[in-house]
């Protein structure tokens, strides 16, 4: 982006202070959003994501239910769960929602993970995992809040969804967008997503009749660039374990950034300390030891 | 109970005195047997092992040069558990052979007191309690068994990981078992130094499994007393008019 950015006309000739559009910049933060209410479970973006990340696919469980397996793998990034919802008035909901990475404003992945440049926060907002330098420790699972990485026993690396970085970074959109034949799947900046998200749950609130409709975009964490709109925003936990309030431990930052190196100083104390009573008090002997000098004499 | 440990450990001792054997020549008194010799030094493996493997996981950007000795980051990584279930393992059995001469007695508790005297090199000679381990010796081997039991719980938890155990015991796992480990490798300087530079004559102990008598009577006194019935004050006594005899002469 900076270089497109140094061609930006600053001052023109004939024209009085700075150039019309001087400083004017696109949003840069990309958003994909999932509209659950138009999801139809075709499961076009599934194969859409496995067919671009040439994972092959894998035998898999059957639950009972329409949902292609129980959870996410390190090869299937992008699962529609599937959820039968009953409300205190009897009827049913047949919920439908694209579970992925998040791609959150505040990465728990990214706090929790010790290896440097394992996991990369890019500009545009999509996180991502860099398999290089994974040390395979799993500790961002433990970070995320949404459970979303997966430990590949072979590689010893954790896998997830790029937000397709590598069709983003050429332009295109996220394959499972491209593939998504109901128009529930949208893929554009933060803010233009957002609005259409609103638009839409305010329809659903005035039109549908469904008072609770809103946008899954938590705060807690910064806000996400997967951005969610539910039938019922009140109650994401129905949606196949979306949280209501995901958050990310704070131990993980004060570990790291602060009693990791204070902790591992002290224990180098350890290495001077002996050192240093070496050359200052020196070695305990076995006794006698012979006289001082000056008692030779 | 205890007459099992026992039971198994004389066993041990037993078998391992049929492999090797430990040479007690003129003037040396034998300190650790064979088996015993074996279990440090596996420990001690075991103990390096997870550390170094340690290290790559602790600070990867610091210690990242380190891991292809262990097949790199990833491998590095699945194998710290199982160095770190064998340094628990055996100094488990390490526990069973010490766990007596470990016991702490009234007199630890004085030396302790007096560790201020030690550390200066004021006292030359160590208290005529101090037996087979002194005080720093059981303070460091508890703090290894309290150590190992918040390795092999917290080291489950990371090992298993968050989708059995939770977030949260994770995280929290994350940091008891740093903390833990930096404990021990702050301790591991003050072991190796005590050991061989810090007081000459102790590395054969653990290697040859023999001490010098005079080295027996100076850090050990109550130890020398048991097993040769002399008294460890006398003993140095009369080697040090002998000595000084010598450089009169």
């Amino acid at each position: 982006m900076g270089d497109r950015k140094t061609l930006q006309a600053q001052r023109i000739s004939g024209h009085s202070g700075t150039a019309p559009g001087y400083e004017a910049q696109r949003d840069l933060k990309v958003c994909k959003l999932v509209d659950t209410t138009t999801c139809i479970g075709c499961k076009a973006c599934e194969v859409a994501c496995v067919e671009w990340n040439d994972m092959p696919f894998s035998p898999t469980t059957f639950d009972n239910t329409f949902q292609t397996m129980p959870e996410t793998r390190w090869n299937f990034w992008n699962l529609i769960k599937f959820n039968e919802h009953q409300n205190p008035d009897g009827t049913i909901q047949w919920l439908m929602r694209k579970d992925q990475c998040m791609h959150c404003a505040d990465p728990g992945c990214l706090a929790a993970c010790p290896a440097d440049g394992a996991i990369v926060q890019y500009a545009n907002g999509i996180v991502d995992f860099n398999q290089e330098n994974c040390i395979g420790c799993e500790y961002c699972i433990s970070g995320c809040p949404f459970n979303i990485p997966r430990f590949n026993s072979a590689t010893k690396k954790v896998y997830k969804c790029t937000l397709c970085s590598d069709r983003v970074g050429q332009g295109l959109e996220p394959a499972c967008i491209k593939a998504c034949p109901s128009g529930c799947l949208k893929f554009g900046t933060k803010d233009d997503m957002l609005f259409i998200a609103n638009e839409r749950a305010k329809q659903l609130r005035d039109t549908f009749g469904m008072e609770k409709a809103g946008v899954y975009d938590p705060q807690s964490i910064g806000g996400t660039h997967v951005i969610y709109v539910l039938h019922d925003a009140t109650d994401p936990e129905r949606y196949g374990g979306l949280p209501s309030n995901p958050t990310i431990p704070w131990s993980y930052t004060v570990w790291k950034w602060l009693a990791k190196p204070v902790l591992g100083t002290f224990a180098l104390f350890g290495l001077l300390g002996v050192f240093f009573h070496y050359v200052t008090v020196g070695p305990r002997r076995p006794q006698p030891e012979p006289p001082k000098r000056e008692e030779t004499r | 109970m205890s007459s099992a440990i026992e039971r198994f450990d004389d066993r041990a001792r037993r078998s391992f005195e049929a492999i090797g054997q430990t040479e007690v020549y003129r003037g040396e008194l034998a300190r650790h047997p064979v088996y015993t010799r074996v279990l440090h030094w596996t420990v001690a493996l075991f103990f390096f092992l997870a550390l170094f493997s340690g290290f790559g996981i602790y600070l990867p950007w610091l210690f990242r040069w380190f891991t292809p000795v262990f097949g790199g980051g990833a491998l590095n990584r699945s194998m710290h558990p199982w160095f770190g279930l064998g340094f628990v393992v055996f100094f488990f059995l390490q526990v069973l052979n010490w766990i007596k001469p470990m016991t702490w007695i009234k007199a630890d508790t004085e030396w302790m007191k007096n560790i201020r005297k030690v550390v200066s090199g004021k006292e030359k000679l160590e208290a005529p309690e101090t037996g087979f381990f002194n005080a720093g010796q059981k303070a460091q081997f508890w703090e290894i068994v309290v150590g190992c039991i918040a390795f092999i719980i917290t080291g489950v938890i990371l090992w298993i990981g968050a989708p059995t155990f939770g977030r949260l015991a994770v995280a929290v796992s994350y940091v008891i078992h740093g903390i833990s480990a930096l404990v021990m490798l702050g301790g591991i300087f003050i072991h190796i130094y005590l050991s061989t530079i810090g007081e000459p004559g102790t590395f054969q102990a653990m290697t040859r499994g023999t001490v010098s008598e005079a080295w027996a009577w100076t850090f050990h006194p109550a130890w020398y007393k048991e097993v040769t019935g002399r008294d460890p004050r006398e003993a140095y006594e009369e080697a040090k008019r002998r000595m000084d005899a010598e450089y009169r002469g």
